[in-house]
């Protein structure tokens, strides 16, 4: 039997592919809700991944690269185990969401145009527009959404997960 | 007496610049407006195409609606358009110049220089300054491809590279990636085109407006060997160029210039000019004598034609087991070089090494042909050059040489003797009716009364002829464009096809199409440079690739019988399986694998398709159940180029073929309980 506690495997992921294949139809026109469905799995868009769906699909492989680099919703670099990300929309940008942007690359040592850590823990990116203008400015760290944040309490949300992360 | 009032219908017309024009089928205004002999400007409207309506060239204003795309309006009657305004003069405009402001700029250089559209349109809307400044980084030349050079710095985005891949050819292999400021027309990952499926078919460059897709040239190798006093260099000359050539001296499309050719390159250095037509006379012979046998004994039918490279390429990539189908002759290209290189030293009293052997194409897939490693002999190809057309006429040109005045002079023999056969391979379905010619005489033992098969001819996609020869009917049929010839090839696959012969091409209207040729604003071009190889077959004594007395000498001196030995050492050739995307493996194992039991299963186009990913299940199944994680890892893999026994697994480095899950799990544990695999 599995160990448990061990990490989904490739080996379970790639299962998982084939599933998401299956119960699309193995269908191009489902060619985006499959990619959305494969980054859940490996949280990245990774080639050879890409290569087994355009096959499955008999989508040429330079039209499946294209889906992918065309919605930034899709990442082809792998990201980091937490996911920063921060609103620019209108509203949070006339509140400022800029200078909590480069508080937090600061923090966590981003240069240039970096989004993810070396140590693969986290990944900034910025979003337009999450639709909660009312808390403007908004950072999701991990799909909890913090509102009216200013640079210092991104930092400390940024921290309380460094935190976390050393304890176990 | 009673009036009889007859009503005409009304004519359906479109105003155009004040003339009525009418409607007659049309499918959109740009059609419309063409045919009233205005030509305005595009890059992304190509007829063969979908339409992109992303240059906004076509613009017209169109009274109550407007400033509109013409190529993507339909016309409808009673509309009043114009073509000529201030304002659509300053949009166009603005459009060229944000182009050019991000393109490289460097015209004396570039290869498409005065036959850019990109160019062409600017001068004619009397671009005269880019006001804004680049704010493109430059992008690296992708020089990986034997027959085209892509350079992304030139690319407008028209998409028309994209489209005629996809559309025509059914490939797809560069499309558009990326978004807004980053877009760029990409190979799948970005990747190197060589790396991908490209069939080097060039269609892309042939519809680039710009120099962003071009053909490799290979001017500098030729002129170094033709330089080399120690080199003999012989040239051969492919039926299409010969009609083609002229257009890029002033001459219409079609004419016919054979001698002008044979004499500049004769002029050029040349040693001997001999003609590709001889060889595909040649290819006739033994292309109908391998299709009359397998008529005659059930053999593998539908038999394909293997001349096209960019189908040969695409046959291995897409369909591994019609490759039997495929004729083992080489085509006439490389017949023609591999005579040359067995036959030349001898009769010359040279060295092997000595003979530089380049062929005049009109074809950029012809280069990557001449560089496949099945057509070399003791490391010397067969075929050491491959011009395109266009090639030819810049070294004619750089020679100063005024073709329009060379004294025209004949082909050597006997290499440079051909029948109108040969000559009609040019034409999409000359190969068939090649065939014919020769299968006739054979078949009813008479000589034909006219040469001529019209069945095959014509300009449709898709031709099928039926053709009945004493007792014997033949089933044909004629395709151009690739997607055509998958649909076919998918039909053979299935089992769905009683057809005896199936000629291929990749180009539109075969090799006189082709990519290598001189780069036209002639819509009539294609038709015409058809018309002018018919018309050299008439105007030629023979018509028969059995009457070339010359080929009957070569069988009589070199060859031998006829499909014989020697002739299938020197004629025929095998192809082999290919993938169609890089070297990837995804491997699904933990940790480092090098200590453990390796097992690949191959998830390529094909070997999926019967069934690996069952198999790939199957073992990740076993492994999982019995926590074999630490003894074995398991990969999946594109491609071990053994497509038509797949599913191909690879265990411990022993292939095991056509492989079901039963068989890949008995074999994994088999080989575990040998204890062959190294302890974790």
């Amino acid at each position: 039997m599995r160990t448990p506690g061990r990490p989904a495997s490739n080996g379970r992921k790639f299962e998982k592919v084939v599933t998401i294949l299956e119960r699309n139809g193995r269908r191009p026109a489902r060619l985006i809700p499959i990619l959305q469905a494969v980054q859940e799995e490996y949280r990245y868009l990774p080639q050879e991944v890409l290569t087994y769906v355009a096959t499955a699909l008999d989508v040429s492989p330079a039209r499946v690269f294209g889906v992918a680099t065309f919605y930034a919703h899709f990442a082809i670099q792998p990201k980091g185990k937490h996911l920063v990300r921060l609103c620019d929309g209108t509203a949070c940008h006339v509140k400022d969401s800029l200078p909590i942007l480069d508080a937090v690359r600061k923090r966590l040592g981003l240069e240039g145009k970096r989004q993810t850590t070396p140590d693969m823990l986290f990944t900034v990116e910025t979003v337009a527009c999450l639709g909660a203008c009312g808390l403007a400015p908004v950072m999701v760290i991990d799909d909890q959404v913090h509102g009216q944040v200013t640079p210092e309490t991104a930092v400390r949300l940024v921290e309380e997960v460094i935190a976390k992360e050393g304890q176990s | 007496m009673e009036t009889v009032t007859a009503t005409l219908p009304a004519l359906k017309t479109v105003t155009i610049d004040g003339i009525a024009v009418p409607i007659e089928g049309e499918r959109n205004l740009l059609e419309l407006i063409r045919k009233a002999d205005i030509d305005l400007p595009t890059f992304c409207y190509h007829s063969d195409l979908s339409v992109y309506g992303a240059c906004r060239l076509c613009i017209v204003d169109i009274a109550g609606r407007g400033i509109q795309g013409a190529c993507s309006t339909p016309p409808e009657p009673g509309m009043t358009v114009r073509t000529q305004t201030d304002e659509l003069r300053r949009i166009r405009q603005i459009s060229i110049e944000l182009l050019l402001a991000n393109h490289d700029q460097q015209c004396p250089t570039c290869p498409k220089s005065t036959s850019c559209q990109l160019q062409d349109v600017a001068r004619r809307l009397g671009v005269s300054q880019v006001r804004f400044k680049s704010v493109h980084s430059p992008r690296e030349l992708d020089r990986s491809s034997p027959s085209l050079l892509r350079d992304p710095n030139k690319c407008i985005l028209c998409g028309d590279c994209v489209r005629f891949c996809s559309e025509i050819q059914g490939i797809g292999a560069i499309d558009f990636a990326y978004r807004g400021h980053d877009v760029a027309v990409l190979p799948a990952f970005g990747h190197d085109l060589a790396a991908g499926e490209c069939v080097n078919c060039g269609q892309c460059a042939a519809v680039c407006p710009t120099g962003a897709l071009t053909p490799r040239p290979e001017v500098d190798e030729v002129w170094r060997a033709l330089h080399d006093p120690k080199k003999t260099v012989v040239a051969q000359i492919a039926p299409a160029v010969r009609v083609a050539l002229g257009e890029e001296f002033g001459l219409p499309a079609g004419t016919s210039a054979s001698g002008q050719i044979v004499a500049a390159l004769k002029r050029l250095g040349f040693s001997a000019v001999y003609d590709t037509a001889f060889s595909a006379d040649l290819t006739v012979i033994e292309e109908a004598n391998e299709f009359l046998r397998r008529k005659a004994t059930g053999g593998r039918l539908p038999l394909f034609t293997s001349c096209c490279p960019a189908w040969v390429k695409f046959a291995e990539q897409h369909f591994p087991e019609l490759l039997p189908n495929l004729s083992t002759c080489k085509s006439p290209q490389q017949m023609l070089g591999a005579v040359i290189k067995d036959t030349l030293p001898a009769a010359r009293g040279i060295a092997p090494a000595d003979v530089v052997v380049v062929s005049i194409m009109p074809c950029t897939a012809k280069k990557f042909e001449a560089k496949r490693p099945e057509f070399a002999k003791d490391g010397r190809a067969e075929v050491d050059h491959v011009l395109t057309t266009q090639e030819l006429a810049r070294m004619i040109s750089e020679a100063g040489l005024r073709f329009s005045k060379l004294k025209p002079e004949s082909y050597d023999m006997p290499l440079g003797f051909k029948t109108g056969a040969g000559v009609i391979f040019g034409n999409s379905g000359g190969v068939s009716e090649a065939v014919l010619r020769y299968a006739a005489e054979v078949i009813t033992g008479t000589k034909v009364a006219s040469p001529d098969f019209h069945a095959v001819r014509g300009e449709d996609g898709v031709r099928l002829a039926t053709v009945t020869l004493g007792d014997t009917t033949l089933k044909l049929a004629v395709v151009h464009g690739l997607k055509n010839a998958r649909a076919l090839a998918d039909k053979a696959r299935s089992g769905e096809c009683d057809l005896d012969l199936i000629e291929v091409m990749a180009c539109p209207g075969g090799c006189i199409g082709g990519a290598g040729q001189p780069v036209s604003h002639d819509p009539e071009a294609r038709r015409k440079r058809t018309r002018g190889l018919y018309d050299a077959d008439k105007n030629l004594d023979l018509h028969s690739s059995q009457e070339n007395p010359f080929v009957t000498e070569c069988y009589a001196k070199h060859l031998g019988e006829i499909g014989g030995k020697r002739a299938h050492e020197l004629l025929h050739t095998h192809y082999g399986n290919r993938r169609r995307i890089g070297d990837e493996t995804i491997r699904l194992g933990e940790g480092p694998s090098e200590a453990k039991l390796n097992v690949r299963v191959c998830v390529g186009t094909n070997c999926f398709l019967k069934g690996s990913q069952a198999v790939l299940q199957g073992l990740l199944r076993e492994v999982d159940e019995n926590d074999l994680h630490d003894s074995v890892a398991i990969s999946a893999s594109f491609c071990f180029e053994k497509c038509e026994r797949g599913p191909t697994v690879e265990l411990d480095g022993k292939r095991i073929q056509r492989c079901q899950p039963e068989q890949a799990i008995a074999a994994l544990r088999e080989q575990l309980a040998a204890g062959k695999a190294p302890q974790p």
